[in-house]
């Protein structure tokens, strides 16, 4: 490790220049949003992680941090990690995917089914 | 199923200038890979549906009338709860995706200047002016939510603008540009090997460089020519002429300078001049200017070629024209919308380009498909970002046909 002169975590979250755009109606959620996905990211790096951790067990019986460090998933593995964060993706993701879909089927409030069935 | 999956991101090659990135930064680069993709395919869709069931006919009873212009349909989708959500987790994805490149490149800031310093005192292939300034356009605000744009610095002399560039690009590309981020020069080369295989051009200008990634590519397909590929910004040519070095290409220099005045360069003095992804970046004022430079710096008979994002033409409908102009207000691109509005064909003209010796030429980008897949085209297509390209060429005329016209160009 060098000495260090920057204090690169402070230094990394620096914003870029211009005005944000405020998208929410309330900047609290705006905030929040920020911090839900920041955590998205780490658990899918963690999972990542436990994924590289299982896979070298499975080589080698035993393995060291710098054996982490230095894993590139090639071929099978790479695309069975690709699938998996796909599949967190989607799981994360699905209330606003669902919502997609809520738009293309235009479903009528459910107080209309309700006396619809209650009728017929 | 799995060919669509973007490649993991420890298949970039780690070339010698290319910051190390952890096990676990590698992994939040692969989260913001998936997650943009994610939020241009699943999802994706979700704005169009919002438009049409609910945007567009609340609009027209308003109105009594169909929207006439983009900024019309972005007023009214920037009220639907839809697209804004969707625009939240976007524009977040985009400052992730800077804060984790930070993150690798601040931590490792000495090695990475120590091996800069190395390769570029070693190779003779950096020439900077300190006399060059970041023009104000590309000042006003930090260019794709970047802080600090190509041309900040943490500490005098550094690279870590070029290499938060470089680590990072893969993430918003979604990996789509190859173990080198070079797809888009790679099918540059293509183009002009497949369309004009005896063409040998000896001197070759790449204007707006930034670290290279598309100005090396054409260097090593021509070993013969001499590149030289110019950038305002000397932290990203710092950073780009030592990854250049280290990746063993010799016959390219990256020299500080502003493509306004070209001067140190005489007229005619390059066979073909590169622009990638440079146009959108500039302002009304020096575009024409910019122009006007590279048509004088380029021989008769040379080529000019800028690879872009389509132009918002007539035929494209104003709400894929609002899709694709997302960045211009929510990433800091303030000159994508005016510039992608303009008819190219007649700036070109005005700077010396006749219509008639002008064409457009529809290019993807080149990359390694066993391991890189390539981006999804179509409906899946990543409005502003795919990697599939315009280029807007024009072949300079061999014999000038109107010598008085062309020196008032
Ligand atoms: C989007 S980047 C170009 C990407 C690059 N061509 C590539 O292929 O990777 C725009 C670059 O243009 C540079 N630039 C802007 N105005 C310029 C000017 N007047 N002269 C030279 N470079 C300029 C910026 O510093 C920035 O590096």
């Amino acid at each position: 490790m060098s000495e260090q002169s920057l204090d690169w975590v402070a230094l990394a979250g620096r914003r870029a220049k211009g005005r944000r755009p405020q998208f929410l109606d309330d900047p609290a959620v705006e905030r929040l949003y920020s911090l839900v996905l920041a955590l998205a990211a780490e658990v899918s790096a963690l999972r990542e992680r436990q994924d590289t951790v299982e896979r070298l067990l499975d080589d080698k019986g035993t393995i060291s941090r710098a054996d982490i460090e230095a894993y590139a998933p090639a071929g099978v593995a790479a695309e069975e990690r690709g699938l998996a964060t796909r599949a967190y993706v989607a799981r994360i993701m699905r209330g606003f995917q669902q919502e997609v879909e809520a738009m293309a089927a235009q479903d009528p409030p459910i107080m209309h089914v309700v006396e619809k069935v209650s009728r017929a | 199923m799995a060919t669509d999956l973007p490649p993991p991101y420890t298949a970039l090659t780690r070339h010698p200038m290319m910051p190390r990135a952890s096990h676990d930064e590698a992994a939040r680069f692969n989260f913001l890979t998936h997650f943009n993709r994610y939020l241009s395919g699943p999802i994706g869709h979700g704005n169009r549906l919002a438009y049409e069931t609910r945007v567009l006919p609340a609009f027209r009873a308003e109105h009594g009338r169909e929207p006439q212009h983009r900024y019309e349909i972005r007023d009214a989708m920037n009220r639907d709860p839809w697209h804004r959500a969707w625009s939240t987790l976007k524009r977040n994805s985009m400052e992730m995706r800077q804060h984790n490149g930070r993150q690798v490149v601040l931590r490792q800031l000495d090695e990475l200047d120590a091996r800069a310093r190395a390769l570029n005192d070693a190779s003779g292939q950096l020439e900077l002016d300190p006399a060059i300034r970041q023009p104000d356009y590309q000042t006003v605000v930090d260019v794709h939510c970047q802080p600090g744009g190509y041309h900040g610095e943490e500490r005098p002399g550094d690279v870590s603008a070029g290499a938060n560039y470089d680590v990072g690009i893969f993430a918003t590309t979604g990996g789509a540009l190859g173990g080198l981020t070079d797809g888009g020069g790679q099918a540059v080369v293509a183009w002009v090997q497949q369309q004009h295989p005896g063409w040998r051009p000896r001197r070759i200008l790449d204007v707006g460089c930034t670290v290279g990634h598309n100005a090396v590519p054409i260097a090593q397909a021509f070993p013969e020519a001499e590149v030289v590929a110019i950038d305002t910004a000397a932290a990203a040519l710092r950073y780009g002429a030592a990854r250049a070095a280290g990746l063993g290409v010799r016959n390219i220099r990256f020299v500080q300078a502003d493509a306004e005045d070209l001067s140190r360069w005489a007229d005619a003095h390059f066979d073909w001049v590169q622009t990638t992804m440079f146009l959108h970046e500039l302002s009304a004022g020096s575009m024409p200017r910019i122009l006007a430079e590279a048509h004088r710096v380029l021989a008769p008979g040379g080529l000019i070629l800028q690879v872009e994002q389509p132009q918002f033409t007539e035929d494209m409908p104003l709400f894929e024209q609002f899709l694709r102009d997302w960045d211009t207000f929510n990433n800091n691109e303030p000159f994508w919308s005016s510039m992608h509005a303009q008819d190219i064909h007649d700036v070109m003209e005005r700077a010396g380009w006749p219509r008639e010796r002008q064409f457009v030429a529809a290019v993807r980008a080149v990359v390694d498909r066993s391991r890189f897949p390539g981006s999804p085209a179509g409906p899946q297509e990543d409005f502003g970002r795919a990697a599939i390209w315009n280029a807007y060429g024009a072949w300079k005329q061999a014999q000038p046909r109107d010598l008085a016209g062309e020196q008032t160009a």
